[in-house]
């Protein structure tokens, strides 16, 4: 069964490759690749990045959430709205106030300290919870992510910057062009390392307890976890902006289907997360063409539709 | 052998265990028994290193608990701590699987499945072991969490009041298998139980606590009497015998 998910999932991911390289404001046609030098320009400068991108960031942002899932050891919650993503933003915001000049390799590294600050903090307050009341911890995380959001709207409200957080709250890949995603594969290079260790996370989420009982370096692998989310929060928030629900959506989604062993199923809830973010690129780029619509508001609409069916939908019992 | 000698420790200014001395010798069932907010849980925490010691000392086999790794630890001995969650989607047997975690670390060995394929079928999990555990009973659940303690094949086991939630059968059953285990095994368990007559009718020792100390050690047969129900737990409760074995009447 998770076999047969992995295939479906690699085999969407390279019809729905081929479709979003063919669709655009400007006509592509597979013949045209042949006879006109022009489009293999196109393709190679616009089209294959932003497809490459919608696939990184839906397969890391996956992964990365499933990893919050079991750091927090709730189903409900995800880096993005739990104030990761937020604080990833104060810390592009923050270093494009402090250090104008610097490259974009300090400014990434000081996103991705404060989305691993942001991330600490949301820990260190969802311990105190009651854990009989596992609703508690997504409502936290909300209001948690609402008060980051709003000291970097804040300030950038105060330093006339507004303009460069509706890039960051909004996801699109619109502005992809090669040169400007790079820095995705690097997200897409921390969810690979996550899968190599798999089974330890797959240890953390029997909890600490039981983890440390097992003689598995709980601290180490809660800090590698960590690591991998505000990696990936960091660099997802600064390429394409924030993508809400697909770290919440993909790894429940899987987890009713095919269970919580990670070693098995981490692959396909990257691959899913891969096909869901890129099909929704599709549509938007097609739902208004020669237009687009956000494509954070079309999984937004497509998310919540499929998160309340995965509420609502009794699991079935093998 | 496990040697606690000297046991304090504090919580949030409370004395939960006090100058607590204790020699749990090799093989066997050791039934820790006494009242709510006894200690049991804290002493059997900090036996299995899940909380770091204050004051006082503990050895395992003549090793000092500080001094022992991660990994040696977990192949010496196992916990399973009380409170077991549900919301967890794992297969019975992947479950089973991750007590082989100290081994192999996730990529099983042939021996590992070896173990595992044993272990399902001493716990009599083999008709179940495809489903997911929040599909299971509560019996259920405890027998596959107990079968992967038992599969991380440790000298010790430590067992957090494994009979809570489960009905006379599965509780009755539970023991049995543990005891009868244990023996063939040479394995030592130490449990924390809440019925005084489990640990009257399974276990080999038991050993009472009582406001953070040890009050009585012993053989069932020695120790559970009306004056130490009454000691104990301050309560007046009758003894009989059956079968040799004390019962108390409730």
């Amino acid at each position: 069964m998770p076999r047969l998910w992995l295939l479906t999932c690699l085999g969407l991911i390279l019809g729905l490759s081929v479709v979003s390289v063919f669709v655009g404001v400007i006509e592509l046609s597979p013949l045209a690749l042949f006879l006109d030098p022009e489009a293999l320009h196109l393709l190679a400068v616009s089209r294959l990045p932003r497809t490459a991108a919608a696939v990184l960031t839906g397969c890391s942002m996956a992964v990365s959430g499933q990893i919050m899932q079991i750091l927090v050891r709730n189903k409900f919650v995800e880096p993005i709205s739990a104030g990761t993503g937020q604080a990833a933003a104060l810390g592009i915001l923050l270093s494009v106030l402090l250090f104008p000049a610097a490259g974009l390799a300090i400014k990434m590294s000081l996103a991705a300290t404060t989305a691993l600050l942001g991330t600490l903090g949301f820990l260190a307050l969802v311990q105190r919870l009651p854990p009989t009341e596992p609703l508690l911890v997504p409502l936290v995380g909300l209001v948690y992510g609402g008060i980051l959001g709003a000291v970097m709207v804040f300030i950038a409200y105060q330093a006339d910057l507004l303009q460069y957080v509706d890039v960051w709250m909004l996801g699109e890949f619109s502005g992809v062009m090669r040169g400007r995603y790079e820095l995705l594969w690097i997200a897409g290079i921390a969810a690979f390392v996550s899968y190599l260790i798999a089974d330890q996370f797959a240890v953390l989420g029997l909890g600490r307890d039981m983890s440390l009982s097992l003689g598995l370096n709980h601290r180490q692998v809660m800090a590698l976890g960590l690591l991998c989310v505000s990696v990936v929060s960091a660099l997802t928030v600064v390429t394409v902006g924030m993508l809400p629900f697909i770290g919440l959506v993909v790894p429940n989604l899987i987890s009713r289907r095919l269970g919580d062993n990670l070693r098995v199923t981490l692959p396909v809830t990257a691959l899913l997360g891969g096909v869901f973010v890129l099909a929704c690129d599709i549509l938007a780029r097609v739902i208004r063409h020669p237009y687009e619509v956000p494509v954070g508001t079309v999984f937004g609409v497509l998310g919540t539709l499929a998160f309340l069916w995965l509420v609502y939908a009794r699991p079935r019992h093998a | 052998m496990i040697r606690i000698r000297n046991l304090s420790h504090q919580i949030a200014g409370h004395d939960i265990l006090r100058n607590v001395d204790l020699d749990i010798s090799k093989g066997g069932l050791t039934a820790l028994v006494g009242p709510n907010g006894a200690g049991k849980s804290t002493l059997l925490s900090l036996v299995a290193r899940l909380a770091a010691t204050q004051s006082g000392g503990i050895e395992i086999n003549g090793l000092d608990l500080k001094k022992i790794s991660h990994g040696d630890l977990a192949q010496l001995l196992a916990i399973l701590p009380q409170v077991l969650t549900s919301t967890h989607r794992i297969s019975v047997q992947d479950l089973v699987g991750f007590g082989r975690y100290p081994y192999s670390h996730g990529r099983l060995t042939p021996k590992d499945r070896q173990v595992i394929e044993q272990v399902l079928a001493s716990f009599e999990l083999e008709g179940i072991r495809h489903r997911f555990l929040d599909t299971l009973s509560g019996g259920q659940r405890q027998r596959a969490y107990t079968a992967m303690a038992w599969a991380q094949d440790t000298e010790y086991l430590l067992l957090d009041e494994p009979l809570n939630n489960l009905d006379i059968a599965a509780s009755r059953s539970l023991m049995a298998r543990l005891k009868r285990l244990a023996e063939q095994e040479r394995r030592t368990i130490v449990i924390v139980l809440h019925d005084i007559n489990y640990a009257a009718g399974y276990a080999d020792h038991i050993v009472a606590m009582k406001a953070g100390e040890i009050v009585e050690a012993g053989a069932p047969e020695a120790i559970v009497t009306e004056a130490f129900l009454s000691r104990v737990f301050d309560t007046e409760a009758q003894v009989t015998h059956v079968a040799g074995r004390p019962l108390v009447v409730v």
